[in-house]
């Protein structure tokens, strides 16, 4: 067996496949995926982009592992079909970071504890970014509805509240 | 003890960086070339014969690998303790999602639809799903008795108690549901294998060589021809425990029949409805205690429902039973507990390993027994709290500073408890939303119980580069609850290096010793322990060779590494554990020092209970343990939180729905965890009690939260409603019958 370990990639595809292009902004760059028009985000992201942060939890929209943005929206990537990110601006977990500069809401899930196991943790950072975007200075209730959607079996909650609290003063 | 600058200090955790960025890599973010999927086709019947399988049209098969019983090379069974689990089924099924054929292909949408068009025939044969039916026995199903194993602890002689005059005698029965673990990530592993290299797995697990152990039996390989490696793990909570051993062994299996490799990543629903539950439960109490509240008989019958196959039954019982009279001295005791077969798919391990189960009865009991008596809760307990120089139910003589009353009054004077206890009752009249407090006491042995930990002959490496960088050699894998950080700071300060100084290496079979399974909270406190003595003894061997003294700086150990790789090739060193000489155990009768130490706690719960719509919420909740020394306040902190987040889950909203066998809720939507709007603030306070035979003075903890909060809530429900429920998870619907019951009888 190999070490080489290369992030999710299919095979190429030809013309007259079934598939799609979709012509996207993901993290900043241009793209143009190739994918069956019902395929899900989340699979597109992963295998034709590896971009492998972006984690499935369970595939039908209730645990937010697989959450991005788009267009500035938390959406869950496992219920949108390729077709439908036509000309949407995505922005995955590596998109957050600013090159080797981590966003406040990344340094403060790494102090505070927030991120146990780490699979929930791609999405509760977006969900925490997209939080403070729309709301900077959020209450404990505004945080606790904030990441409603975001499901994590490992902190119990309490480790990543004090995390986002931490970034807004640190932020 | 050592002490230096890193134990007990919040140092970053070591993978930190990796998981906020997206960068960690776990199993189904990895592929290679000419890599196919892998799935299972699973009975549809609990349990029959299996009289055919049938390949349904318009599937090109001739591209797929099929793999059934009859393809497997060596043993077909899932190495563990009694080897009664088949890999795959060959004539007969024992539970709904049995395995019973394999399939793989390149393209993972062909292959689901493969497995949707395979249809396998079943005579059905009669199925039992309860502890009463097994126990009737309504069906033999397992064995002679449908018995897995059974225990007996006897402390004094409790049947001379009952005819004591003036006492008073309190019956219960209590019962826990099915739970099931929850980690984000499902299970998943990748194989490949050659015939240079052997079979290789990767996947996400808690316990490397167990999987290595599973696979030499099933493809009948010398050890060095199976290599296991864990890649970055989201949650295990005992669910990759046993359970990797099995999807391991079917991607190897497929992987060894196509010559290529395979990934086999389950999905959600897959996950809940096939792998590993907690064991529900079902306990009887019958306690005798005099008028002033002293306790001194205990009877005790504990049951746990295995399901279909052994697996780890007989250990979750041991732990079970061995909890089961709690931090109580107690005079007269008798424990009968058996594990029994249903034709569930198996239980398994997960966080508390039993203890939950036989604690959360306990503690319901107890605070009957102090209604019988007429006494709080509180003083109940204050009045039979085991003390220094007590025994335990199976004799263990407590050689510690234990103090439960301590605990409790941090945990009443930080929850405002007897204010509250006595302000709720008098404002619950007429109140639609009725207020409870109430708690728990508890304990929890860290590591293998008795003479496990002998057995188990843990290993632990450390070996130091040329650069003086350290490197931890174990198996113990970091799942989310931070094995790779701890062991930085034990090894660290162990050496007096900078935490930056230490890296723990991937555990991957071909390159760590077997330092056991990352269970049973003994990561820190066994296997962080032997760290600590590695590491010394590679001090003692720089030191032996006049490379360095006593006290050194991080340049000057760096230099005498440099010194001893030039000379000698390499600065390696394995320890072995080694049981400390005041620890013993008697196997036959279940009697002695059932573990090296205990963690202790109090945890209060407070909740209200709507009497509109029945829901009853966690409106706060306080957990105050002691746990010998602290390694790292947030990781530590973390671990209580999360379990007892687990358990307000267990008690409230976690309902495993069985029909026919089959979880039918096998989904997050109709399988409720708790969210960010359900979790209560959860207030974690510390005791340190310096532990002497653990790393740095730490007790194990992982198991710890999840075993108090189950009774505290519901104690807490019993103070708001005035009824006393004796299970969980306590349902609405549940809370609505007794509630609506109540007011007609009113």
């Amino acid at each position: 067996m190999t070490d080489d370990v290369t992030e999710t990639q299919s095979d190429s595809h030809e013309a007259g496949d079934g598939k799609v292009s979709v012509r996207c902004t993901v993290n900043g760059a241009e793209a143009t995926l190739r994918a069956y028009p019902f395929a899900r985000l989340l699979d597109v992201l992963r295998e034709e982009l590896s971009l492998t942060g972006t984690k499935e939890g369970c595939g039908e929209g209730e645990c937010g592992a697989c959450s991005v943005l788009i267009d500035g929206e938390l959406i869950n990537s496992c219920l949108v079909p390729a077709a439908q990110a036509e000309g949407s601006d995505i922005r995955t977990v590596e998109g957050v970071a600013d090159g080797e500069r981590l966003h406040a809401v990344q340094r403060a899930m790494i102090e505070c504890g927030g991120a146990q196991c780490g699979i929930c943790t791609p999405g509760m950072v977006l969900a925490a970014v997209n939080l403070l975007k729309h709301t900077p200075q959020p209450s404990e209730a505004d945080i606790r509805e904030g990441l409603a959607g975001n499901l994590c079996r490992c902190t119990g909650y309490m480790k990543i509240f004090d995390a986002v609290v931490h970034a807004v003063k640190e932020g | 003890m050592t002490s230096g600058k890193n134990i007990g200090k919040p140092v970053p955790r070591k993978e930190g960086r990796a998981k906020v960025t997206g960068a960690a890599r776990y199993v189904d973010d990895l592929s290679y070339h000419g890599m196919l999927h892998g799935v299972t086709v699973r009975s549809p019947a609990p349990r029959g014969r299996i009289k055919d399988i049938h390949f349904g049209e318009g599937i090109p098969w001739d591209e797929f690998t099929v793999v059934t019983a009859r393809d497997v090379p060596g043993a077909n069974y899932v190495a563990l303790i009694l080897n009664d689990q088949p890999y795959l089924a060959e004539t007969a099924v024992n539970h709904a999602e049995e395995p019973i054929l394999l399939l793989a292909h390149p393209d993972k949408y062909l292959l689901e639809e493969a497995r949707r068009a395979v249809r396998i025939e079943i005579e059905p044969l009669p199925a039992v799903f309860t502890i009463e039916e097994a126990l009737a026995p309504k069906e033999i199903v397992w064995g002679e008795d449908n018995v897995f194993k059974t225990f007996l602890v006897e402390k004094g002689n409790v049947d001379e108690v009952w005819d004591t005059p003036d006492l008073i005698v309190v019956e219960g029965e209590y019962r826990t549901g099915a739970q099931e673990q929850l980690y984000i990530e499902t299970n998943g592993v990748i194989a490949e294998v050659s015939p240079e290299a052997g079979v290789v797995v990767r996947g996400s697990m808690q316990c490397p060589y167990y999987v290595h152990k599973a696979l030499v039996k099933l493809f009948d390989l010398p050890e060095d021809k199976i290599r296991v490696i864990q890649t970055e793990t989201g949650g295990g909570f005992g669910g990759k425990e046993e359970y990797p051993s099995m999807i391991a062994g079917h991607a190897a299996l497929l992987a060894w029949k196509s010559g290529r490799p395979v990934k086999m990543i389950y999905d959600r629903a897959e996950d809940m409805v096939a792998t590993t539950k907690r064991h529900p439960s079902r306990t009887r109490h019958r306690t005798a205690v005099t008028r002033d509240g002293k306790l001194l008989g205990m009877e005790i019958e504990f049951v746990v429902d295995g399901g279909a196959y052994a697996t780890l039954s007989s250990v979750v019982l041991s732990r079970g039973t061995i909890h089961a009279a709690g931090p109580y001295d107690c005079p007269h005791v008798r424990i009968r507990s058996r594990a029994v077969a249903t034709n569930l798919p198996p239980h398994g391990a997960f966080r508390g390993f039993g203890a939950p189960q036989s604690i959360f009865a306990l503690e319901r009991q107890l605070d009957k027994v102090a209604a019988a008596v007429n006494l709080s809760p509180e003083e109940l307990r204050r009045r039979n709290f085991i003390q220094r120089g007590e025994t335990t139910a199976t004799g263990q003589v407590i050689h510690e500073d234990v103090d439960l009353d301590g605990l409790l009054d941090r945990a009443f004077e930080l929850t405002d408890y007897r204010q509250k206890r006595e302000r709720f009752a008098r404002e619950n009249e007429g109140a639609r939303v009725k207020r409870g407090i109430g708690f728990a006491s508890f304990m929890h042995g860290a590591g293998f119980t008795g003479s496990g930990e002998k057995y188990l002959q843990s290993i632990v490496g450390c070996e130091a580069t040329a650069e003086g960088q350290l490197r931890v050699l174990a198996a113990s894998t970091e799942i989310g609850q931070g094995t790779k950080t701890v062991f930085a700071q034990i090894a660290a300060d162990a050496l007096g290096l900078d935490y930056d100084a230490v890296e723990v290496v991937q555990p991957d079979t071909a390159d760590v010793p077997n330092s056991g399974p990352t269970v049973a909270s003994r990561t820190t406190m066994i296997v962080g322990k032997l760290v600590e003595t590695a590491a010394l003894k590679l001090k003692e061997t720089l030191k032996g060779a006049g490379l360095i003294s006593d006290a050194f700086t991080q340049d000057e150990w760096a230099r005498a590494c440099a010194e001893y790789v030039r000379e000698h090739g390499t600065l390696k060193t394995h320890v072995q554990y080694q049981q400390p000489g005041d620890i013993e155990w008697d196997d036959e009768h279940y009697r002695g020092d059932a573990y090296g130490a205990y963690a202790w706690a109090v945890y209060v719960a407070e909740v209200s209970v709507d009497t509109l719509t029945y829901e009853a919420r966690v409106e706060d909740f306080v957990a105050v343990q002691e746990v010998g020394r602290v390694i790292h306040p947030v990781l530590a902190a973390g671990q209580i939180e999360g379990g007892v987040a687990q358990g307000i889950g267990w008690s409230l909203y976690e309902n495993v729905v069985w029909r026919d066998g089959r979880m039918a809720n096998g989904q997050m939507t109709n399988y409720i965890i708790p969210t960010s709007a359900d979790i209560p603030p959860i207030r974690v306070h510390f005791f340190e009690n310096p532990y002497a035979g653990g790393p740095g003075g730490a007790k194990g903890i992982g198991e710890l939260p999840m075993d108090g909060p189950a009774p505290a809530i519901l104690n807490a429900i019993e103070h708001a409603t005035g009824v006393s429920f004796d299970h969980v998870p306590l349902t609405p619907e549940a809370i609505m019958d007794a509630l609506a019951t109540e007011a007609v009888e009113v």
